[in-house]
Order: C-alpha cells, then sequence, then structure tokens
C-alpha cells in the first residue's frame, strides 16, 4: 500500500512536521493565504473537493479541532462524515486495524485521525490508500496546529527564520509542543521549551532546544510564548503539586510579560485554563493572537487537504502546464 | 520533432493599440458608477490594470480592478494530479449590482471562463458581467463568447498563442507558435 | 537400548575443557562415551558425518515463555520446545506466567510432563514466586520443586516487595535454588512502552528509564548480600545495572545474571515509526548500553545469554504501540544474533560464546549437561557458523512470528541438534 506514495514533498499522508522539508511547510503556509481569503467571501465554498469523502474519526474528544476541520472540509465542498468514539463501534474492542479495514471497504477518499495513541495516524496511513491527516496522536504531532501556529507566527512578524519561540508549559504530555519544535526549526527559528521538570521530557535538549526552568528567563529571551494547556489530570497524576502553585510560579501573567524586553507575542492552541497557565489580562491582551490563531486553523486545513488532494506541491507548475 | 514556425501578430505598439481601443469600446455607453475590470491570474491581471490606466489617462475615469484565481473552480483538477499553487483572488467591495468586465489575455476552449463566472457568482450578483479578450483563437469547448475582442486568429489545437507582459515577461507581444508540417 | 551414535568429521568445540580442535564424539546409551581424534566407531554404531560442521554442548537457555497454559494461540509446550530445538537449544527453562501462573505442584508437573511427551528440547519448569504471582504470598516452594521446578520467578511481574523478596532469597537455600528476578521498579514505569530518552520523546511515547532496572539490581545485590540467597537477574539492559552486577562480583556475592541476544545488538532506533516487533521490555536501550553489557558479558560479570523468547500473536502486534505487547521471538534466531552481535566483530571467540550460551549456563545453575566430558547427557548441538541464511518468521517451528529481525542475514546456521543422543532437530536438505 505504501507505494501509493509520490517519492517527495507532503506525500499521501500528514502524519507530523518532523519528516516534512522546509521547503514544504512553507508551501503549504503559502499555500493557505489564499485560503484565509475564501473564509471572508459572501458564499464560503469552492467546489475543489467536491465529490469527496472525508471522514473525521475522533477517538478522543474534540470540539475546537474537530470544527475547524469540518468548516474547512465543507467549505472545499467535501461530503464529511464524524465519527466519535463514544457511542460507535470504534471504541476499545474493534482494534485500529479493522477500523482501517473497514474504511477501505467503503471507498473514502481522506481520513483525519484524533487519537490518544502515539503512532496511530502513522498506523492508518500504512494501511489504507487514503489519505490520513492525523488531528492528534497521544503525544506524538499534532502538524496542523503546529502549521498555524507557524502562520499565525509568520503574520505576526512577517518572518519565522531568526526569531525566538519558547514554549511554556506541560511539554511532556504534549503534541503540540513536538510540532511546533520540529515545524519552527525547519522554518530557522530558535526554539526553548520552559516548565518544571516534571513536565519536560528527557532528553528533549536531543531534539535541539533550550530549557527554561523559569518562566521570567523564556519571557526575557523571547519574541512569542506558545503556552501549553495544564490539564488536571496532571495534578492528580503527580506531576505538580497543584494548578494554584502552577500559576504562580509558571504562570504567563501581565506583570511578566510587561517586564519583557520587546512586546512578545502570545499564543495559546486551546482550550484555555484561564488563571491557570495563562491570565485573562494576557489572553485577551494586544499581545494575543488567541483568535487569529483560530481563524487561520481552518485556512490551514484548507490548503492541508488541498494539497494532499492532488500530490505533491513540487508538481504543481508541471500540472499547470496542461492548462491551455 | 515537429519544427516550430514563430509569428509575431501584435508587437509593443500593436498591443498599446489594442488595448486603446478595447478601453474606447467598453467605456462607449460611458464608464458609469459600478464598473470593476477584473483579470482572470496571471496575464489577465497585468491587462486588466493597463486597461484600468488607459482609462483614467484618456477619459479620466477611476475604473477599480481585481484578480482571480480560478484554480478551485477548474473542472479539471481531479485529472491534473498535483494540485497546482494558487494565487490570490482580490475582489475589491461588495459586487452585487456592478457591472463586472472580465479580462483574460487568450480566449480557447471557453472553461477558464465559466470557472471565473462560477467564482465571481460566490462574491455576488453583478448587474451584468462581459467579456475582454487581447486574442480570441477559437477552439470553443463551451458556449461562451467575448464581449470585447482585441484580436482573432484561427488557430488550430495544436499551435501556441503566447501573450507576453511587461510585468511578467519584459516585453509586449502577441506570437502565434504553429507546428509547422504534419510529421 | 539404542545403538552407540559416532560423530566424525567435525570440529569440537566444547569449552567446558577446553575443546577447540578436529575431533569425533562417541555416544553410548544416551551419554557420552569419548570426545577425541582417535575415537572409532564401534561395531553396529550409527554414524553422522559431521565434516565442516562444528560440534558443540546443545545450548541452555533458562528464560523462555512457553505461553501453555491459557496462551495456547501464541505458543504451547510442544511448540516452544521444537522452535528451541531448531535453535540449537537442548535444555530451556519455561517461565511461569502463564494462565493460570505455574504457581502449584501440580502445574511445575503438568510442564514437566507435556515438555518430556514432545520429545524435542529438555523442558525444565521455573515455579512461580508468589502466589498468582501478585507478588504477596511465597509459593510452596519446597513442593514445588519436588514436583521438578528448577527455580522460582514472578517475571512478567517484578518482585516489588522487598520484604517478599528477602524471604525469597533467604526460603529457597533450603532448595539451593535460585530467584529469577525480572528487575523493574514499577513506580518508574507507569506507561513505559519503550526506552526513555531521545527516541521516546521524538516519538511521543512514555519511557522506561534505566534507573527502573538498575534500582531495583541494586536493591536485590544488597538483599543476596544480606541473605546469602541466590539471585539471577533476568535481560539486564541497562548499563547502570552492570555497575550493580559488578559490586556484587567484587564481593563474591551469589549474584548471576543474563542477557538477551536482542540487547547484545539492537538499539531503539528500531522503535522508529512504531514498530511494535522492537517492543521489548526491558526495552531495546542507546548504544552505550549495548557496549556496557556486551563488555559485561565478555568479561563474566554477565554469566549467561537466556533469550527471553516471548511469542505473541500477529494480530496482537497489528496495534497501536502503547496497546501492542512487550516480546520478541528469540529461540530461532538467539544463535545467529549472538554470531552477528559477538562473534564476527570479534568481541567473542566461538568458544566464548558456547561458553556463554550453554556451559555457563549449565555451571550457574548446578546441570549436568552444557559438556562433552565423558559421562554427560548427550545434548549436542551441530552447526555450521560461517554459513549466512535469512531470517523468515514465516518458516519458525514458533506458532508466532513476532520479531524485528524478518528479512536480516545472519551468520550461523544450526544442523542438527541432539538431545540424550537422540536425534531431535535436522536442517532441511542437509548433513
Amino acid at each position: 500500500m505504501n507505494d501509493k506514495r509520490p517519492d517527495s514533498g507532503l506525500g499521501k499522508d500528514l502524519i507530523g512536521l518532523e519528516t516534512l522539508s522546509g521547503e514544504t511547510i512553507r508551501a503549504i503556509l503559502d499555500t493557505a493565504e489564499p485560503f484565509k481569503e475564501i473564509s471572508e467571501r459572501a458564499i464560503k465554498k469552492v467546489p475543489v473537493l467536491r465529490g469527496k469523502t472525508i471522514v473525521n474519526l475522533f477517538f478522543e474528544p474534540s470540539t475546537r479541532t474537530r470544527i475547524s476541520f469540518e468548516f474547512a472540509e465543507k467549505r472545499l465542498g467535501a461530503d464529511t462524515v464524524n465519527v466519535a468514539a463514544s457511542g460507535s463501534s470504534v471504541v476499545k474492542g474493534e482494534t485500529l486495524v479493522d477500523t482501517a479495514r473497514n474504511l477501505e471497504a467503503m471507498r473514502i477518499d481522506m481520513v483525519v485521525i484524533r487519537h490518544g495513541s502515539s503512532g496511530a495516524a502513522q498506523f492508518l496511513a500504512d494501511r489504507i490508500p487514503s489519505n490520513v491527516i492525523n488531528a492528534g496522536d497521544g503525544q506524538h504531532e499534532h502538524p496542523t496546529q503546529g502549521l498555524l501556529d507557524l502562520l499565525t507566527i509568520r503574520d505576526s512578524f512577517g518572518r519565522i527564520e531568526g526569531l525566538k519561540v519558547c514554549i511554556v508549559g506541560d511539554v511532556i504530555h504534549s503534541r503540540v509542543a513536538r510540532s511546533n519544535i520540529f515545524g519552527l526549526q525547519k522554518l530557522g527559528a530558535e526554539v526553548a521549551v520552559c516548565g518544571p521538570k516534571s513536565l519536560i521530557p528527557t532528553a528533549i535538549e536531543s531534539l535541539g532546544v533550550q530549557v527554561f526552568a523559569h518562566v521570567e528567563d523564556a519571557i526575557q529571551w523571547a519574541d512569542a510564548l506558545n503556552v501549553l494547556r495544564l490539564q488536571l489530570e496532571r495534578m492528580n497524576a503527580g506531576f505538580i503539586p497543584s494548578l494554584r502553585e502552577y500559576n504562580r510560579v509558571f504562570g504567563v501573567s501581565q506583570a511578566r510579560l510587561e517586564r519583557a524586553p520587546v512586546d512578545t507575542v502570545v499564543l495559546h492552541p486551546g482550550p484555555m485554563n484561564r488563571g491557570v497557565e495563562i491570565d485573562s489580562a494576557v489572553a485577551d491582551g494586544p499581545q494575543s493572537v488567541i483568535l487569529p490563531q483560530v481563524t487561520n486553523g481552518v485556512a490551514v486545513r484548507m490548503a492541508v487537504l488541498y494539497l494532499l488532494a492532488g500530490g505533491a506541491p513540487e508538481r504543481a507548475e508541471e500540472a499547470k502546464k496542461g492548462e491551455a | 520533432m515537429t519544427s516550430e514556425k514563430a509569428q509575431q501578430l501584435l508587437d509593443a505598439a500593436g498591443v498599446d493599440e489594442t488595448l486603446h481601443r478595447l478601453a474606447s469600446e467598453i467605456t462607449a455607453g460611458g464608464a458609469g458608477e459600478g464598473l470593476l475590470l477584473v483579470g482572470i491570474r496571471r496575464r489577465g491581471v497585468q491587462l486588466a490594470r493597463r486597461l484600468a490606466s488607459i482609462l483614467q489617462d484618456t477619459g479620466g475615469f477611476n475604473v477599480p480592478t481585481g484578480s482571480l484565481d480560478i484554480t478551485l473552480y477548474r473542472d479539471d483538477l481531479h485529472q491534473i494530479g498535483p494540485m497546482p499553487i494558487i494565487g490570490m483572488t482580490e475582489v475589491p467591495g461588495d459586487i452585487d449590482g456592478d457591472r463586472v468586465v472580465i479580462v483574460d489575455d487568450v480566449l480557447f476552449t471557453g472553461r477558464t471562463i465559466r470557472a471565473a463566472l462560477q467564482e465571481l457568482a460566490d462574491f455576488g450578483r453583478p448587474r451584468k458581467i462581459e467579456l475582454c479578450v487581447l486574442v480570441d483563437r477559437g477552439g470553443r469547448e463551451l458556449p461562451i463568447q467575448a464581449d470585447y475582442v482585441g484580436l482573432t486568429v484561427d488557430a488550430s489545437a495544436r499551435d501556441l498563442v503566447e501573450v507576453r507582459v511587461p510585468e511578467l515577461d519584459d516585453e509586449s507581444s502577441v506570437t502565434l507558435v504553429s507546428a509547422a508540417g504534419a510529421q | 537400548m539404542s545403538r552407540p551414535l559416532h560423530i566424525y568429521g567435525g570440529r569440537v568445540v566444547d569449552p567446558s575443557q577446553g575443546l577447540d580442535s578436529p575431533a569425533a564424539v562417541l555416544i553410548v546409551d544416551g551419554r557420552i562415551e569419548a570426545v577425541g581424534l582417535g575415537v572409532e566407531a564401534p561395531d553396529g554404531a550409527e554414524s553422522i558425518d559431521a565434516t565442516g560442521l562444528t560440534v558443540s554442548p546443545g545450548l541452555i537457555d533458562v528464560h523462555v515463555h512457553l505461553r501453555e497454559p491459557g496462551g495456547e494461540h501464541k505458543e504451547t509446550i510442544a511448540s516452544g520446545s521444537r522452535a528451541a530445538v531448531a535453535g540449537g537449544f537442548t535444555t530451556i527453562w519455561a517461565m511461569p506466567n502463564t494462565d493460570p501462573p505455574i504457581d502449584s505442584p501440580a502445574a511445575v508437573g503438568y510442564v514437566r510432563a507435556a515438555g518430556r511427551a514432545v520429545r524435542a528440547s529438555r523442558v525444565m519448569p521455573i515455579g512461580a514466586a508468589s502466589i498468582g504471582q501478585k507478588g504477596e504470598q511465597m509459593t510452596e516452594i519446597g513442593e514445588l520443586v519436588a514436583a521438578g521446578a528448577v527455580a522460582v520467578s514472578d517475571d512478567g511481574h517484578p518482585v516489588h516487595n522487598s520484604g517478599l523478596m528477602r524471604r525469597l532469597l533467604e526460603y529457597t537455600q533450603t532448595f539451593d535454588i535460585p530467584v529469577l528476578q525480572h528487575a523493574e521498579d514499577p513506580g518508574l514505569t507507569p506507561g513505559g512502552v519503550m526506552n526513555e530518552g531521545p527516541v521516546a520523546t521524538a516519538l511521543g511515547l512514555r519511557g522506561i528509564p534505566n534507573a527502573a532496572e538498575a534500582g531495583m539490581v541494586a536493591r536485590d545485590v544488597l538483599l543476596s548480600e544480606l541473605t546469602g540467597g541466590h539471585l539471577h537477574v533476568c535481560h539486564v539492559s541497562a548499563r547502570q545495572s552492570v555497575d550493580q552486577l559488578l559490586w556484587a562480583k567484587e564481593r563474591g556475592l551469589r549474584v548471576t545474571a543474563e542477557v538477551t541476544p536482542h540487547h547484545l545488538l539492537l538499539t531503539e532506533e528500531l522503535v522508529r515509526g512504531y514498530n511494535t516487533q522492537a517492543k521489548v521490555n526491558p526495552p531495546l536501550r542507546v548504544e552505550e548500553d549495548v557496549e556496557a553489557v556486551r563488555q559485561a558479558l565478555v568479561e563474566g560479570v554477565i554469566d549467561v545469554i537466556a533469550t527471553d523468547h516471548a511469542p505473541h500473536h500477529y494480530d496482537e502486534k497489528e496495534r497501536e504501540f502503547d496497546d501492542a505487547p512487550f516480546g520478541i521471538n528469540g529461540l530461532e534466531t538467539a544463535f545467529s544474533l549472538c554470531m552477528k552481535a559477538l562473534v564476527e566483530p570479534g568481541h567473542m571467540t566461538l568458544s566464548g560464546l558456547i561458553d556463554r550460551m550453554s556451559c555457563a549456563p549449565a555451571r550457574i545453575m548446578g546441570l549436568d549437561t552444557g559438556t562433552l566430558r565423558q559421562g554427560a547427557p548427550a545434548d549436542i548441538v551441530l552447526y555450521a557458523p560461517d554459513e549466512s541464511w535469512t531470517v523468515d518468521p514465516a518458516r519458525f517451528y514458533s506458532r508466532s512470528r513476532n520479531t524485528p529481525l524478518a528479512g536480516w542475514v545472519l551468520p550461523g546456521r544450526i544442523m542438527r541438534t541432539i538431545v540424550s543422543g537422540e536425534t531431535r532437530f535436522e536442517a532441511e536438505g542437509d548433513a
């Protein structure tokens, strides 16, 4: 089944940013630009994926990502079906390989998958001929979130190369962190992480990032902060003593931001825990680009769907010659 | 290999003269409120801008221009494999009730214009849509006609009509490249 | 009894006697009668031409999972012991983590009897250390030994409770058997599925740190010192564990240890792409660890090689990485993988390898096999050390095919395996 993949560029699937070249990532971001405009039209729909069927296969609950994908799919004219883990056969019991075979039997064109196990998207992609888009697999990657973060940072600064970006918070459990690290580095940014050592993975330095133990130092250093959501479960599992203490030591507050030498841009993948990892004054303040992230999310996902429907972007110019 | 024969149909002066004529035809009934020139990417956009500038210089009309990338509306996307790179589509303001003139370099099968019509409809409901092309080379596959034609060429399906614009090609010309002989 | 057996024309490598030279082996009544260049076949003897082959004492594996009872879709005592002889093993020790676990004399007796019935390798049962392998109450170890158990272990799970581990190391001394410990501190490995390190971080998989193993080894070594009991550390994978073992050896404690063939060569890099065939516990580590355990084996700090043969049904490995079971099917690739890891690159001689896979296991566990000395049971392997072959799991005698080595070309081919003078395996088409 793997022989269906083109030899370069985006290929059949989008599993993660680790395996993409900087050139391919740039091509996706550039393609997202014209798609931003479509969402501003009176009629927000183009017929480019007309007749394509897409399954949004969500083994984990998600509102934001699923809605964003669904808007992107519908604005490109695709037919979509949402499958959530609860209330279907897609629960533990039916194996992922059986799910894959069933999808294949239904002749689906594309599958957007969210799954709690790292590697699940790759697993599915290796077993079906349809395009597979990873909407988050375990603690591995969330590539479209990474791409929308990149696009938002590029919109803010006009570039990514040479910027300093720090990812703050629960890095060990974060697929967003990994996609950000890989994507930002490929486009020439310097990346750091910051958080309590209990939430920073072993050997993170091997990914070429530096580690800040104090959020104040991270703010001094960074042009942009990507603040991760801190889940309540982390406290119960003993990674941190309490949310209150987390906010006191690592919370991104207005007071801390004001001491930065530059106007730091603040991102958050959502959903936010106001008063835990980020204070409301920051989330709603002038340095926040949290809502532009959401807008860009739809454009980036449209770009990814569009590019995957056709194949590799490098071959696009060649394809265009076919037009009289 | 088949040998090729290139024949220049219009030089820079010829293109300029033709555009002046097209500009005056477009405004024959007056420029009025709500005239909008929308060029089809890529060379239609340059031609639309030159037409607007001619209208400004000769008649003092201030005509807005826009651009359309019709890629997403093509009817052959599923046939061509890798997706083409998309350019920006810029349609200024609300086009409800406007008179929109679509501008393109060459009119051939008509499929591009069909796509453009469909795309324009997603921006609103203009009072009237017209079509202006620099060259009509025949060979239509859809019932589409231009309202304003710079030059009519009888070209076979294997011939190439090349329009060059200064912004992209460093010169202004129209050339017919015909496949000579029947080898 | 059966006819005498005369194996001639081969090179005999028997490190238990310091032998590495052309010689013939004569077997009478299932025991070694003589080994030497001039040993002739008596009248009526059956002859085996071993020209071009090497003849050594049969391999001994003190750590095998046979899955019966309860997991017969993965392996049975019959299929496992056939896989063993195909891999050159004449003795295997069966771990008790079956369903139900081997924690009663009846269960021990069943494994022993079933093993005998197959007439492939010798199958020796290991009894559970605690009832139900729950790590709470000690099994009736005396009864288990009387029924044929050769050791106790809760393998699959560590004996976490320090008090229980102490009692086991004390109580087993009456019966002179070792406690086989899967060293892992479970508090350090919640959800862990691979080595904790750069690859786990990149793949977003939860890690099992070296300290989880080495910390437990340190504790157990101290308990061996405290009690004088025989501690055998299973499948050592971490370089820090080697330091603990070295400390124990320097003090002359009754501590022995094993390493698997896969930990002698493979690293965590093999997991990339979420390769569940490389999911094993303890996990494949990094190059530094591989070098450390290899060196420890060469120097005798680690005593023996054991496979930790862990068969799994194909669809159990065809899962998300988190959900796939741990384990590598090892019996039929062990000798060749060790040839590649140790002998080919020159870390060890062939004789050294045979010691670690045959003589040393017999020595540390007090078995009468693992040697071609006169009077020893005639457990013998004939092999072509320089002949290479391609690993094709479809041809395994094991019921399962879970190996990360499919398609690998490995040196060293097992040609014939003899148990008690009787040929129990013969390679197709040759010898």
